[in-house]
């Protein structure tokens, strides 16, 4: 019994359970004050869920030996585009939805591929070249965004008609389809059960991919290229397929932010997409050569409630707004410590 | 009698429990040429690491023995306590900025400088360099050498050869150098550089310091040394003066073994080699970095098992690698009569090769995954076994559980079970892994390369063992090894690579001296001759 003790705080990890004390003391904390705890952890469950394969989408890559993929912009603005497509069509409900995604995948699959050329051409640099094209495309599409030829009038500026704004809002099409799907409360604690149940399915595909002949071989290609050379395995096919899973997840993982949140924020909405997640998947346990998908799961639900009931916490306690400084301290800073751990699982 | 300037005295080493230096005694008198020769791993590096304090020998617990310079007891714990006391150091490999000029590298760290207005107020670190009292220093080293380049010209475009002078250079220009140690400094130089070089090292002996040289090349020996030591697996087999030894000799005494320590195991089946050739190669070079091939034919016959011996860096290990596609390399290459691909694993790998690396840890294991998951890797990946039936091609842990335990039984692999990560294991157990991984993918050719480096003497003779089951069942072997001892204890042919070239094959009872003289460049004709 005690060695499965031993075992089970092995793979979970001193740094989760610091992080998971802390969280703790934060509800306690929480309780103390006016704040609702059953409506901060409504709130988290929801930012779980938005943010949820965003981080997941950090396991592809990183299985495949290409680390963090920094580069989630790419896959993002894929999904911003089936996004802003099926408004156009003023598509509502789970239509919109749908639609959204079936035209963001092909295109994160093509713009996945392109990327895949450039990273594999800077093998060893893939982390600090994917932050910057990241960057630039999102500079290079807010062009796109003024000159591109949506008409539908809740898009567009309404003086001069051309150009989509800043931010526009999806309450008239799509907004929540997934975060009220089969939703229900127990006493003030809201449960976006369609949200959750859709992030556990693609999750789960994403674990079904690694039991595979693929992506076994992905995994191998991952941490010991040379191994995988010598049975046969193309590396930079695997990599490739790598980026590409890893940028579809991302724009998948978009038009479900998108619902959830409610907005889709243009231009440089998406600059720093890939931090959250990349910090998530690290806290996680993953390191920069090795993620699993519960390192994900594990990630998201510590890094987003961490942030959600930190917070207001932060706030209550201390006068004056700092909250957003602490996040910035708070998520940054984890990223930095993950990455100055590159062995991951049980040693980070 | 004078003191001697350098003597060691006992030395013992062991590295992990494997013992790598037996009571090593070694003495180097003023204005000696001292020749230390022995196979890779018969313990001349670790023997210069402890002279000079390397960190690798401290951080392993030390050694046992002592070191005396001029008849005083010394202890280095640093490189630099030992350049210090006047030991100097040419590496095979260069160890110079190739930016900066002759006179830079020469006085490197070892600047002379001038003071100035800055240096008044900020330190010595702001000193001026005196760069004609430089270069005239490095001139005078040079010349010593009988070097006519300048001094000021860069590093960078200088031939190969001068660079070893250079370091030379670098070395007798410190002026309480006493002692040279040359670590296979002629390795990388032509037939005309190293005999310039040998040259300065009798000059410079003749001027006084004495000079410990670590070479292959038994010509080179004989021209040039005082007295030679041979060491052979960590023990000193004779020290003497030069007169006392030809090459034949040193030559067998560097390869040969005690008769008792490995016998030849009796073997039970015998390869049918009536025209049974299952591998045919012709004309193969492999372009493989500091291992290449420069065109070799040989013939293996079904049932075999053919050594593949020769000193590092003349290529063996070129081969297995090159016929798997490891290494870009080009030629003929016929399986049963088929040709194989050249540069393209897969295809090597569908034809029924299998290859155990040299290369354990880099190429031979995912150090990170578990036993069961290496051993069926490969053939997982190759030839779709330990898969679910079904579009998805899931994979079938029930399967990999199965076989991963009878891999470990029959292979004696000592784990805490089959999800045990490979990196914990000893070096025998993951190469039992690697053993077992080949066999998994049931080869009809098995490569294996250096099976027993960096393992103890009790997994050593297992892993042996394993490989003549493996041929016994059937599979011709092709077993590369820097130990001659063991291929002859298992293989039924063995070949002898020179500078990628093919100098021999001999049989495994053929005389010691006939070994040590291919390995060290003479043909067949000539051995035969002798």
């Amino acid at each position: 019994m005690k060695e499965r003790l031993v075992a089970i705080y092995h793979g979970f990890g001193l740094p989760r359970l610091i992080i998971a004390g802390f969280l703790l003391l934060l509800l306690i904390i929480a309780g103390g004050t006016e704040l609702s705890v059953a409506g901060l952890l409504s709130d988290a469950l929801v930012r779980i869920g938005q943010n949820g394969i965003y981080v997941l989408a950090m396991v592809p890559s990183i299985q495949a030996g290409v680390g963090l993929n920094f580069g989630l912009p790419v896959g993002v603005i894929c999904g911003i585009v089936g996004v802003l497509v099926a408004m156009e069509f003023s598509l509502l409900g789970f239509s919109g939805f749908l639609v959204a995604i079936l035209l963001a995948v092909p295109l994160a699959i093509g713009a996945g591929y392109l990327y895949s050329l450039l990273i594999n051409r800077v093998a060893g640099q893939e982390m600090m070249v994917g932050t910057y094209v990241g960057f630039s495309v999102v500079a290079g599409m807010c062009i796109f965004w003024l000159m591109a030829p949506f008409k539908n009038p809740a898009l567009i500026w309404p003086v001069g008609g051309q150009g989509l704004r800043v931010t526009l809002t999806l309450a008239d099409t799509f907004a929540g389809v997934l975060n009220d799907f089969l939703a229900f409360e127990i006493s003030g604690l809201k449960v976006p059960t369609g949200l959750l149940l859709f992030y556990g399915f693609i999750a789960f595909l994403v674990w079904v991919f690694f039991r595979t002949k693929a992506g076994v071989a992905m995994e191998v290609v991952g941490r010991n290229p040379r191994f995988a050379a010598a049975s046969g395995l193309s590396l930079n096919k695997y990599r490739t397929l790598g980026i590409i899973m890893s940028t579809v997840l991302a724009a998948i993982g978009y038009a479900v932010y998108a619902q959830s949140f409610g907005f889709v924020q243009l231009y440089n909405g998406p600059l720093m997409t890939a931090f959250p997640a990349v910090a998530g998947v690290l806290i996680g346990g993953a390191s920069t050569r090795e993620a699993k998908v519960r390192h994900a799961i594990l990630g998201v639900v510590l890094f987003q409630t961490l942030l959600t009931v930190a917070m207001p916490v932060t706030n209550q306690l201390i006068e004056g707004n700092i909250s957003e400084i602490a996040r910035v301290v708070v998520s940054n800073g984890m990223i930095l410590y993950a990455l100055t751990r590159a062995t991951g699982g049980d040693q980070a | 009698m004078s003191v001697p300037v350098l003597e060691m005295k006992g030395i013992s080493k062991s590295f992990y429990g494997t013992q790598v230096l037996k009571n090593i005694n070694l003495t180097v008198g003023k204005g000696e040429v001292h020749c230390l020769v022995g196979e890779n791993g018969a313990g001349k590096s670790t023997l210069m690491n402890i002279l000079f304090g390397m960190s690798v020998i401290v951080q392993t617990g030390g050694f046992e023995g002592s070191v005396l310079i001029n008849g005083r007891e010394v202890a280095f714990d640093s490189p630099r306590a030992a350049i210090d006391a006047g030991i100097g150091m040419v590496h095979q490999e260069f160890m110079l900025l190739p930016g900066f000029s002759v006179t830079e590298n020469v006085k490197l760290n070892r600047e002379i400088t001038k003071p100035n207005l800055f240096s008044a107020v900020f330190g010595n670190k702001m000193e001026t360099l005196n760069r004609k009292k430089m270069a005239q220093d490095t001139r005078t080293a040079l010349d010593k050498l009988g070097m006519t380049i300048d001094e000021w010209v860069p590093v960078a475009g200088l031939p190969v050869g001068y660079l070893q002078f250079v370091e030379i250079a670098r070395e007798i220009d410190k002026e309480n150098l006493q002692l040279l140690v040359l670590d296979e400094p002629t390795a990388v130089l032509t037939e005309s550089e190293a005999e310039q070089f040998l040259g300065v090292i009798q000059r410079l002996a003749q001027s006084g310091i004495c000079i410990l040289f670590i070479t292959h090349r038994l010509d080179e020996v004989m021209a040039v040394a005082d007295r030679i030591t041979i060491l052979k697996d960590g023990e000193l087999v004779r020290s003497g003066p030069k007169e006392d030894f030809t090459i034949s000799q040193i030559a067998e005494l560097m390869v040969g073994r005690k008769i008792d320590t490995e016998s030849r195991k009796k073997r039970t089946t015998r390869p049918n080699d009536e025209g049974a050739v299952v591998l045919q190669v012709r004309d193969l070079r492999v372009n493989m970095p500091g291992e290449a091939l420069r065109g070799i034919d040989l013939d293996v016959f079904r049932g075999e098992i053919l050594g593949i011996g020769g000193l590092a860096g003349h290529g063996k290990v070129g081969l297995a690698n090159g016929i798997m596609g490891l290494y870009p390399s080009q030629g003929k290459v016929l399986y049963e009569g088929q040709e194989v691909p050249l540069n393209d694993t897969r295809a090597a790998l569908k034809l029924g090769l299998a290859f155990v690396s040299e290369d354990r840890r880099g190429v031979g294991l995912v150090l990170e995954d578990s036993i069961a998951n290496n051993i069926v890797l490969t053939s997982m990946q190759s030839q779709e076994k330990f898969l679910k039936p079904g579009l998805l091609k899931l994979k079938d842990e029930k399967k990999i559980m199965s076989h991963a335990l009878e891999s470990i039984d029959k292979f004696d692999i000592r784990c805490t079970g089959p999800e045990q990560i490979v990196r914990r294991l000893s070096g025998g157990n993951q190469q039992k892994v690697c053993l077992a991984r080949a066999f998994t993918q049931e080869p009809k050719l098995l490569f294996v390369s250096e099976p027993t480096r960096g393992i103890d003497v009790g997994a050593k003779s297992r892993v042996l063992e394993l490989i003549v089951e493996l041929n016994e069942m059937g599979v011709t072997v092709v077993i590369t090894s820097s130990e001659l001892a063991e291929l002859r204890s298992i293989a039924d042919r063995i070949a002898i690579i020179y500078e990628g070239r093919l100098a021999g094959i001999l049989p495994p009872d053929a005389p010691d001296v006939q070994y040590g003289l291919l390995m060290a460049g003479k043909s067949l004709e000539e051995v035969g001759s002798r």
